[in-house]
């Protein structure tokens, strides 16, 4: 702890003894405490999630597409799961229940949020690291571990867990209720015990780090979105994981240790169990109080990162900042009180399923707002269509189209009729999945050349996008119409679905499955794209899309610190694109408006005065990094 | 403290201008009260459980002079939690887990005096405060113990115990049998005051971790206490959440 005499000088012969320290093979690429290191690990992670939940989609889409289908031809891989040339029964279970979970948690979660809350806070707000890089480090490796605990369980004998991402009682707290639910299952709560703590460590250091580590002048207020966006996530994080913590245990007493949390009067096997007192429904209450949260951060990230790059790629302000930021706070209260929308079917008494269809339609309004900015901040720009902002575009678009549905879906008294079919599930696909999806795609081949100093191929950029955005609509498009019929999700087959329906729509789950399989084909155009451009790509320059944020000051391959001299001030916001006046189209935040005399409006001129004020903050800001 | 001169001399309007701590707060303190939230959650969740369960079971209406122990209505806790160690026979109810609710809040009391003491520089008195805390802390864990014992046996003596409708003696709860009440009485205590317990238990280590970084001098050398105030903040929660544990469980 340096003395209150600490000057900047002190500091920053102090920051080059950092620089000059070269770390070994093991604290720099793997056990690092580098906030950019971590960032690509989560990706890399991320990236292998998603081929392995994607390709588990296509395994289950083939068995919905081609029920007679020979799967003779699976058998290398799924060995014992494909009997007499079909799909088991029991592991189809298993797919549905592994693809949700890997791609809610380990893909849209930890794959998003922790890629680019690590990345992007403390190079946009200025920051030399997160506030703690020790935890930071130890947070992806509790996801490591709970990675490889989900993973091993894809090979017991008895298959990974089965009941669905949502894992109720009592069907997974019986052992004897299906195969899934035995080691399969223990090693689901295991592994997600260890995530949530992966998560909560995680949190903590972005709200600290947005909190205390922003450099100087840069307010809330001047912010970039982004910034907001993963702020307002790690809270929601923060908040709601503890509680999936709390059931998790539970569920564990129950499983192991003869508890009754969740049990209740149940006959198995024509056997009356001894479990009497608990509830089905309070777990539903305590996974869904985690599990709507859970929407919105695995969504939140995404609607930050395509507000950058639609205003960067625009060539425009943001429409409404301040009106972006309200929606983000009004979406992360909202979040918290509306998860029984998900258990309108549970016997609900009504006038409660009112309340919550009532909150839950109130989240249709800064929904709203966010697509209306996106649209208005698109108007009338000078749109360059990047395969990032394209996925921007694209998001923007399965936002809207599946939150529509979300409408239909929050009514109570619609939902009775639509639950647990394949309408829901081409919403929260449309709305949450793909969307996400399509924001972590923009948030890679934006910053893809500050990541890893290179650029990525722009047409095989271009190619992916059509690729995926086709694709997803032929996937989820139709979904509905099937969902409408009548058909329910995660069911094996629709043989028993009567009146001639699953004859009259088997032409449709097989387009459906065709889609899937080519959209799933077409992201190996990105994985090339990503590994080639990695050590083949053409050198980026320092700021290739002309942005205006900090991240850009920074040298092509940041160094460790980010910056080799003193951390940039900020002097403006975030999105001084195209400003009247101004000779170049962006104005980077850390320009000083005494710089741009040219383009000041009014009251920006009454700024200049307070520059010196910012500029003072230096010396107590260097003293922060001494601890 | 030069973060805490620091965050000081901001002038008032640009607390929140970045490049200081506006909370004027170090990160790591930050970090303490937002984990703090979290767990507050946590322990919310499980609260709620035991609130959602106790009120879907059948409530004793008799007079409570009159009570008797069954599994079809959800039993008084001054009932259950009657014996004191070294007194047999003796009825005092919730006598026990009274000292034991006082020994927790003293040791926060003490907790409170070596923060003071580290922000003295004290390093003589923040050694001897740590250590009364973390002897509260134990003495705490160990009365659970004896808690936890004396419910999961039952007492010594079964001519001493409580009898149940039938007038047989009652031997004792655990996570599947509870001749106190319904399973879920039993389920609910183990499972939550273990859950808090755990906590002061991991408390209790960060306590000796701390005694010891004083004792040898690093937190002097650091030129501040401010670990000490960290593990403060992250006890006193033990104690509020026991609070609320106790009122819920032996209270209400």
């Amino acid at each position: 702890m340096a003395t209150a005499t600490l000057n900047a000088t002190d500091a920053h012969t102090h920051e080059h003894e950092h620089e000059h320290h070269e770390l070994g093979f093991v604290q720099k690429y793997i056990f690092s405490e580098d906030h950019k290191t971590i960032a690509k690990q989560y990706l890399i992670s991320g990236i292998i999630w998603a081929f392995f939940g994607g390709a588990m989609s296509i395994i289950f889409r083939l068995q919905l597409g081609f029920p007679d289908m020979d799967l003779t031809w699976l058998k290398p891989v799924l060995g014992q799961w494909i009997v007499d040339g079909k799909l088991e029964k029991e592991f189809y279970l298993a797919l549905v229940t592994m693809h949700g979970t890997i791609m809610v948690f380990f893909v849209l979660t930890a794959g998003l949020s922790g890629t680019f809350s690590n990345f992007l806070i403390p190079l946009q707000i200025g920051a030399r690291d997160m506030a703690s890089g020790f935890i930071n480090m130890l947070s992806y490796w509790f996801f490591f571990l709970a990675s490889i605990i989900m993973f091993a369980s894809l090979f017991t004998e008895t298959g990974p867990a089965s009941g669905g991402w949502v894992i109720y009682p009592p069907l997974s707290a019986l052992p004897q209720a299906m195969p899934g639910s035995g080691l399969g299952m223990t090693l689901w709560l295991t592994s997600m015990t260890f995530f949530i703590v992966s998560q909560l460590m995680g949190g903590i250091n972005y709200i600290c780090t947005v909190i205390n580590l922003r450099t100087r002048g840069m307010s809330f207020t001047k912010l970039p979105l982004t910034i907001w966006a993963f702020f307002f996530t790690a809270i929601l994080g923060l908040l709601s994981f503890p509680v999936l913590l709390s059931a998790a245990l539970l569920l564990i007493f129950d499983r192991s240790f003869g508890t009754s949390f969740y049990l209740s009067e149940i006959y198995i096997g024509g056997e009356a169990l001894p479990n009497v007192g608990g509830s089905a429904i309070l777990y539903q209450h305590l996974f869904w109080f985690l599990g709507h949260p859970e929407v919105y951060i695995v969504l939140l990230p995404a609607l930050g990162i395509t507000s950058e790059i639609i205003a960067t790629n625009s060539r425009k302000p943001i429409f409404g900042y301040r009106a972006m930021i309200g929606s983000m706070m009004g979406i992360t209260m909202l979040a918290f009180i509306v998860w029984a929308h998900h258990m309108f079917v549970t016997g609900m008494n009504p006038f409660l399923g009112s309340v919550f269809m009532f909150l839950t339609l109130i989240i249709a309004v800064p929904s709203a707002v966010k697509a209306f900015n996106y649209i208005t901040t698109l108007w009338k720009g000078n749109i360059i269509f990047t395969p990032a902002m394209l996925f921007s575009i694209g998001l923007v678009s399965l936002f809207i189209s599946g939150g529509l549905t979300g409408i239909i879906l929050g009514n109570a008294a619609l939902d009775i009729n639509l639950h647990d079919t394949y309408f829901v599930v081409a919403h929260f696909h449309l709305v949450m999945g793909a969307a996400s999806f399509f924001g972590l795609m923009a948030g890679v081949y934006h910053w893809f050349p500050k990541m890893f100093g290179k650029m990525m191929n722009k047409n095989m950029g271009y190619a992916h996008f059509w690729a995926t955005f086709i694709g997803v609509y032929c996937v989820f498009f139709p979904m509905h119409y099937v969902g409408l019929a009548g058909f329910p999700r995660r069911y094996y087959s629709f043989t028993a679905l009567g009146n001639g329906r699953m004859e009259a729509f088997i032409d449709m789950n097989m387009f459906i499955s065709i889609a899937a399989i080519l959209t799933f084909t077409a992201q190996v155009i990105f994985v090339i794209n990503f590994v080639y451009s990695i050590f083949k790509g053409k050198t980026a320059p320092q700021n290739p899309w002309n942005s205006t944020t900090l991240e850009w000051t920074t040298p092509v391959e940041p160094v460790h610190g980010n910056w080799p001299g003193e951390i940039p001030a900020v002097y403006r916001w975030a999105y001084d694109y195209s400003k009247p006046g101004s000779a170049v189209d962006f104005i980077p935040q850390n320009v000083p408006y005494s710089a741009t005399p040219e383009s000041n409006l009014p009251e920006e001129n009454d700024e200049i005065a307070h520059e010196k004020d910012i500029e003072d903050l230096l010396d107590i800001q260097n003293s922060s990094y001494s601890h | 403290m030069s973060a805490l001169h620091a965050a000081t001399a901001v002038p008032e309007k640009l607390t929140w201008s970045g490049g200081s701590e506006p909370l004027k707060a170090s990160y790591g303190k930050l970090m303490m009260w937002f984990f703090l939230l979290s767990d507050t959650f946590t322990f919310s969740a499980l609260l709620v459980t035991y609130g959602m369960i106790r009120f879907s079971q059948q409530a004793y209406t008799g007079v409570h002079e009159k009570f008797f122990f069954s599994t079809a209505h959800w039993p008084i806790p001054d009932k259950v939690f009657e014996a004191v160690p070294f007194l047999h026979g003796v009825e005092a109810p919730l006598v026990f887990v009274g000292i034991m609710t006082f020994i927790l809040i003293f040791s926060s009391v003490t907790m409170v005096l070596a923060v003071e003491a580290g922000h003295r520089g004290d390093r003589a008195d923040v050694e001897k405060w740590m250590l009364w805390t973390i002897v509260g802390g134990f003495t705490f864990l160990g009365s659970q113990a004896w808690e936890w014992t004396h419910f999961i046996h039952g007492p010594a003596d079964l001519a001493l115990a409580a009898k149940d409708a039938l007038g047989n003696p009652i031997e004792g709860a655990n996570l599947t049998r509870n001749p106190y009440g319904p399973p879920a009485f039993a389920d609910l205590f183990f499972f939550i005051t273990g859950f808090h317990g755990t906590h002061v238990f991991s408390g209790v280590i960060l306590n000796i971790l701390i005694f010891f970084n004083t004792a040898t001098g690093l937190y002097e050398r650091r030129g501040h206490y401010e670990m000490v105030e960290k593990v403060g903040l992250y006890w006193h929660f033990v104690d509020l959440v026991w609070v609320f544990v106790f009122t819920f469980f032996y209270l209400v």
